[in-house]
């Protein structure tokens, strides 16, 4: 019912509005169209400074108040270089935006037209023109500079003795696969895949190297001040592994694995004791993915090497789980005692989920 | 029917005028040739301009639904589910309705209005009159060029009304989301209807873009050389220029695409377990789509900005009285960013998984097309110094487009630099970026241009004061919606998620959504009110009464108050200068079509 007032309100106002902007031209013609045009030139002229006066302390404003919560402290090495080459970029360009704009707005108002007044003749300079060209050029080569520098740390190669986590996104989860004692990853073929076999990685049984990874869900483990290297898949289309809080980024593409490495700096314990119980290191997915897109959330948990070990001691390889499944003990079913199980059986369920299953 | 006769046909009905002694003596005309299947470049650019604008309502209105949402997560609109049933169960817009609205919002505004809208419109009603030609050079193309665009909205719009809901997978339509149909709801028969709409617009453009091409480099009148030209039509050339060399790439993605869903080929398809089931397909590359599509996607862009800087340029330099500082730097800016956009596009593909030394590349090209940017920025500002500015509504509008490209360019500084790319790619820092550079900057381009060429359209005046309320309302209300938005993206805020509640890191933005949603809606409807200012005044605007009434001195200006086809009465003027002879030798301003006097002083 609100809205419907709240349409009626702005059909109301326009009619106002309306009436008042054809009464304004019938009054021009009465006082004469050209000294109409004068005062609204004034008018507007007036308006160029001020907005330009408001606008600025808008933007001291809005940085006032958001300011705290935007960019926690980069919980990685990688996000150390990414946040330097924000703010030096950010140094640059808000010096040329309150340049430009306080000259566009300032000279709109300053040079308004007046009685008397004549535009000056002024079609091209050269010297101001080069002038305008070479120095973008030195600040961009300079940006480019530092950029690329960073990049190539980032992107570069991961050190030989980087923690190996396999991360899988299917539609609307995360799935994780480490290593295990052999320190490999055994290989994966898609046509594996069958959930219902306790097979969702699609590992090749037969390779040994598979025989000890184990696979976890939702929840990524990694071990603090430990370069971590992630290998990513997807299942069906492309998402993206966003960390937002190490500042790291990439699409999981279906067909082409994907890399991506850094160190985490503080462990989650270490986070909640400085920012309280509930922060959490999220994966968010980057890259549209469907209808549950906006709810495929993952976790990572940031621990010390003892708690890593302690935490994988406790896990049963995959091959086990599927094994015993495969020897027709129904119960394997109820294995519930291994975290993989469980989570699982609550996969994230969208919103609309039922709509669409209804409609296929 | 060839050009050629084309042509004749042309002069042949202009001569009949011509020697009938005006215009009053138009040979019958029915009204299906007149204003429907007509030829006259002027009636098809406002064609262009009033299908773009029911577009517009309805891609501006789809962004209010989806605002709802962001801005009001925990209430329910009853009315929504009046009008779109299942899709709002409850007055909830559910997720798949919600990703309908945000991809067909994106394709409605990126390609139906601020393509066919804005270069469709000028292009088609200035080339002409301001190269001093009698029509394009094939007026039957022209045609054509309207009314696949017309098939393409039929298409696309009945897209809107099938069962499983329109194309859902975002504007760039990224395979294998968009390829399957169990995967995504709206990749049913959405996609395929999405993607032949697609195709028939790459085929409009197409007709449109040759023509504009062909009639700026062979019909323009006498004296009017290339660097005589508007800075209108140099923009307007480039555009076309690209629109040319890159749909065709978009078209064969789509084509590709069409496949793979449909016969089951697998160019972009690999590896896939969807839905309880492995597909056969190996050994296609989704990426191989994201590089197909950002060679059309990022020239895209500057299809859209390119007509806007021109027209800017024009009603700046008129209204301030002065000439364009600088002319050859904008043309040779013009045609920098013309190359460049075609060698910048995989930075959109930072992440996608591409390698790193390409995307160096792709950075340091892409930072490049920030000099000739700040070159035209500076330019502009230099224009309007020491001017004697008359604030016409579309100088305000020029105006806010400059202060928009500002604000909006730097922050393609950020973003063009792959190592800041990782933290904010596909965040609301990406959102706020390309909707001031490209969205809210061309906005307000095609705005200053259908204020300031109004009276040549139409013969009458839009309403001044509705227009100042139009203009500072959407420059304030634009700043209030996109600048905050910066913010959320550095926070990490991922674009495209319609709840925030399961999340911890992205959910502390609630009352600011809620400000952008109501600023949204006000913004909204004040440029429906511009849209009845339009209608309106096309019939009870007040009416022109002297040939020039901003005292421009380009061409179309030249014309009757209400040109017939073929433009002018009589001969097609002789062009001796270049537009931007203002406040020369103490005159207001010399038309181009004055001869330069023997004391005249030089530049």
């Amino acid at each position: 019912m609100s809205s419907i007032w709240i349409i009626v309100a702005f059909i109301l106002g326009f009619l106002i509005v309306f009436q008042i902007a054809k009464a304004s031209e019938y009054v021009a013609i009465l006082r004469g169209e050209e000294r109409t045009r004068r005062e609204n030139n004034r008018i507007n002229g007036f308006l160029m400074l001020a907005f330009l006066i408001i606008g600025l302390f808008g933007v001291w404003y809005c940085n006032h108040t958001l300011k705290d919560k935007i960019l926690g402290e980069p919980a990685s090495d990688h996000g150390v270089r990414v946040d330097t080459m924000l703010y030096i970029t950010l140094a640059i360009t808000f010096i040329v935006f309150v340049i430009t704009q306080i000259g566009l707005f300032y000279f709109a108002w300053k040079y308004q037209e007046k009685e008397g007044r004549k535009a000056y003749f002024y079609p091209h300079n050269n010297k101001l023109e080069l002038i305008w060209t070479v120095i973008p050029a030195i600040t961009l080569t300079v940006l480019v500079g530092f950029g690329l520098y960073y990049w190539f740390e980032i992107t570069g190669e991961a050190p030989a003795n980087s923690q190996i986590v396999e991360v899988t996104g299917k539609q609307f989860a995360w799935e994780f696969r480490y290593p295990g004692a052999d320190g490999k990853l055994g290989a994966r073929y898609y046509k594996e895949i069958d959930p219902t076999k306790n097979n969702p990685l699609g590992q090749i049984w037969s390779d040994p190297a598979n025989r000890d990874d184990i696979v976890g869900s939702q929840e990524m483990h990694i071990v603090v001040n430990k370069p971590v290297k992630l290998i990513i898949y997807s299942k069906d289309v492309i998402h993206d592994v966003g960390l937002v809080h190490f500042r790291m980024k990439m699409d999981a593409v279906p067909g082409t694995p994907t890399t991506m490495w850094f160190t985490p700096k503080y462990t989650t314990k270490q986070m909640k004791e400085k920012y309280g119980d509930d922060f959490a290191y999220e994966i968010s997915c980057d890259q549209m993915c469907g209808a549950g897109h906006y709810s495929m959330r993952g976790v990572v948990i940031v621990e010390t090497q003892a708690e890593h070990d302690e935490f994988l001691r406790k896990q049963k390889a995959q091959y086990a789980i599927a094994m015993e499944a495969e020897q027709g003990a129904t119960p394997a079913k109820a294995v519930s005692g291994d975290s993989t199980q469980q989570k699982q059986t609550t996969p994230v369920q969208p919103q609309g989920g039922a709509v669409s299953q209804r409609i296929r | 029917m060839n050009n050629e006769s084309q042509i004749h046909v042309q002069e042949g009905v202009v001569d009949v005028h011509h020697d009938g002694n005006g215009h009053d003596h138009h040979h019958k005309q029915s009204f299906v040739s007149k204003y429907i299947f007509s030829m006259d470049h002027k009636t098809i650019a406002k064609q262009f301009l009033i299908t773009g604008i029911i577009w517009a309502i309805i891609g501006g209105l789809f962004s209010v639904l989806f605002r709802l949402q962001l801005g009001f997560p925990d209430e329910t609109f009853p009315i929504l589910e009046t009008f779109f049933g299942k899709w709002a169960k409850g007055g909830r817009i559910a997720p798949e309705f919600y990703y309908a609205l945000i991809t067909m919002h994106g394709t409605i505004l990126v390609f139906f209005v601020l393509t066919a809208g804005l270069s469709g419109t000028f292009a088609n009603l200035l080339i002409p009159l301001q190269v001093g030609a009698r029509d394009m050079a094939s007026p039957f193309m022209n045609m054509l060029s309207y009314w696949f665009f017309f098939l393409a909205s039929v298409v696309m719009m009945s897209s809107l009304f099938v069962s499983t809901g329109p194309a859902s997978g975002g504007w760039t339509m990224y395979p294998p989301l968009s390829a399957l149909g169990q995967a995504n709801l709206g990749s049913r028969v959405g996609t395929d209807l999405w993607i032949t709409a697609m195709a028939l617009f790459v085929v409009s453009s197409l007709l449109g873009g040759l023509n504009y091409v062909a009639t700026i480099l062979n019909m323009r009148t006498k004296g009017m050389s290339m660097t005589r030209m508007p800075l209108t039509i140099w923009g307007l050339f480039f555009t076309a220029i690209l629109g040319i060399l890159s749909f065709p790439v978009l078209l064969s993605g789509f084509i590709l695409l069409l496949f793979d869903r449909n016969l089951g080929t697998s160019f972009y398809l690999s590896d896939i377990y969807t839905a309880g089931q492995a597909l056969p397909n190996e050994g296609g590359s989704p990426i191989l789509y994201e590089h197909l599509f950002w060679f059309l996607g990022h020239p895209e862009v500057y299809i859209i900005i390119l007509p806007a800087m021109g027209m800017v340029s024009e009603i700046m330099s008129v209204n301030s009285r002065k000439p364009i500082f600088g002319y050859m730097a904008m043309v040779g800016s013009l045609f920098a960013i013309c190359v460049l956009a075609f060698l910048v596009w995989a930075h959109h593909m930072f992440v996608s998984g591409m390698n790193p030394f390409m995307g160096s590349v792709f950075v340091l090209l892409t930072l490049l097309i920030a000099i000739p940017s700040a070159i035209k920025v500076f330019n502009w500002i230099t224009t309007i110094w020491r001017g004697n500015i008359r604030f016409t509504p579309a100088m305000l509008f020029s105006i806010g487009f400059v202060s928009m490209f500002i604000s909006g360019g730097l922050t393609g500084i950020w973003l063009g630099n792959s190592t800041i790319d990782i933290h904010i790619h596909d965040t609301y820092f990406v959102i706020a970026h390309f909707h001031i550079v490209m969205g809210v900057s061309a906005f307000f381009g095609m705005f200053a241009g259908v204020y300031h060429w109004f009276p040549k359209m139409f013969g009458r005046y839009l309403n001044n004061t509705l227009a100042y309320i139009h203009f500072w309302v959407t420059l304030i209300g634009a700043y209030l919606i996109f600048w905050p938005m910066h913010y959320m993206g550095l926070a990490g805020v991922p674009r495209r998620y319609l709840d925030f509640s399961a999340w911890k890191s992205f959910n502390q933005f609630g009352s600011l959504n809620h400000m952008i949603s109501i600023v949204t809606i006000i913004v909204f409807a004040v440029n429906l009110m511009f849209v009845f200012n339009f209608f309106y005044s096309m019939f009870k605007g007040r009416k022109v009464r002297t040939l020039n009434p901003w005292g421009s001195a380009s061409l179309e200006w030249t014309t009757p108050i209400n040109p017939g086809h073929g433009n002018w009465p009589g001969e097609i003027p002789e062009v001796h200068r270049w537009p931007y002879d203002y406040s020369k030798d103490g005159r207001e301003y010399i038309p181009q079509t004055e001869p330069i006097s023997a004391n005249e002083s030089k530049h």
